[in-house]
């Protein structure tokens, strides 16, 4: 019943991002006592604490500058979305709700929450999970 | 200092998403797209940044300070509630439906992609609705205390 695409199979860039992600994750947690979680660390400036914004804006900083520099060097454009605009804003709107109502995304529930065995994470990341296939069945094989 | 090392962690956490490939919706969706021509690199993802991630937490779990001297922000609500349940079924169904979730939708800015800031904008508005149902909801508690 399964079929794997192994054109497109790429195990070694994809180990070596994700020893990346998890040891961004570890080095947010031993040096700056914090949760890689994105969502957290974004949706955080929506409800403002003092001396609590500064390092999520140098966050979000760290994020956009290595594509602007990776695209202004001519190294890559970045990836192409799919679907129409509006089916994007509706993604948005869910991630951006569903993340907060949840308390954490792929980062902060997948990786880190995974990662210290901690059952809220590990029932969050198998209900994502079976949306995220459900959705992608539902767009590409029913309608 | 505290910042800067933020900063940093930030280019190598962009990075990491841009090798992995979890910052191209393709590579998402073929990852989701189980009964497809399924593409399953993304386990190799997920499986290299847990195990770097557990060795580090179980490392660090007795610390009462950061490296940085800051206090250690970990969770401890260990309850499986229906926010937890819904808020995760929701999120999932944004991500299966445009292959981007928080981190990849602002790297994707980061590109100058016109359709990560739509994803951004949106994102950002469901976020703050939420905040303002949350809200919504505990002035409503406290009215029922009241009386």
């Amino acid at each position: 019943m399964l079929t794997i695409d192994w054109t497109n199979f790429t195990p070694l860039p994809a180990l070596l991002g994700g020893v990346l992600i998890g040891g961004a994750a570890a080095a947010l947690l031993l040096l700056n006592g914090r949760i890689l979680g994105v969502s957290g660390i974004v949706g955080g400036l929506l409800a403002p604490r003092d001396g609590d914004t500064s390092w999520r804006l140098w966050f979000i900083a760290g994020l956009v500058v290595p594509p602007l520099l990776l695209g202004l060097t001519g190294v890559t454009d970045g990836p192409r979305f799919y679907g129409s605009l509006w089916i994007i804003a509706l993604a948005g709107l869910l991630v951006g709700f569903g993340s907060r109502m949840g308390s954490g995304c792929t980062s902060g529930h997948g990786i880190c929450g995974m990662a210290r065995l901690s059952k809220r994470s590990i029932a969050a990341t198998c209900c994502f999970m079976l949306t995220g296939f459900a959705t992608v069945y539902l767009m590409r094989h029913v309608f | 200092m505290k910042n800067l090392s933020v900063f940093l962690i930030a280019c190598l956490f962009s990075l990491g998403l841009c090798i992995s490939g979890l910052v191209a919706p393709r590579k998402v969706l073929a990852f989701l797209d189980l009964l497809g021509a399924w593409d399953p690199s993304l386990i190799f993802t997920m499986g290299g940044g847990l195990v770097v991630a557990a060795v580090s937490y179980f490392a660090t779990r007795n610390r009462a300070a950061s490296l940085l001297g800051e206090p250690m922000q970990i969770p401890s609500n260990s309850t499986i509630d229906a926010r937890l349940i819904g808020g995760s079924l929701l999120f999932g169904a944004g991500w299966g439906l445009a292959g981007v979730c928080p981190g990849p939708a602002i790297v994707n800015l980061g590109f100058l992609s016109g359709p990560a800031a739509v994803f951004v904008v949106a994102m950002m508005i469901g976020m703050a609705l939420y905040e303002l149902s949350n809200r919504v909801a505990a002035a409503r508690r406290s009215i029922t205390v009241d009386a």
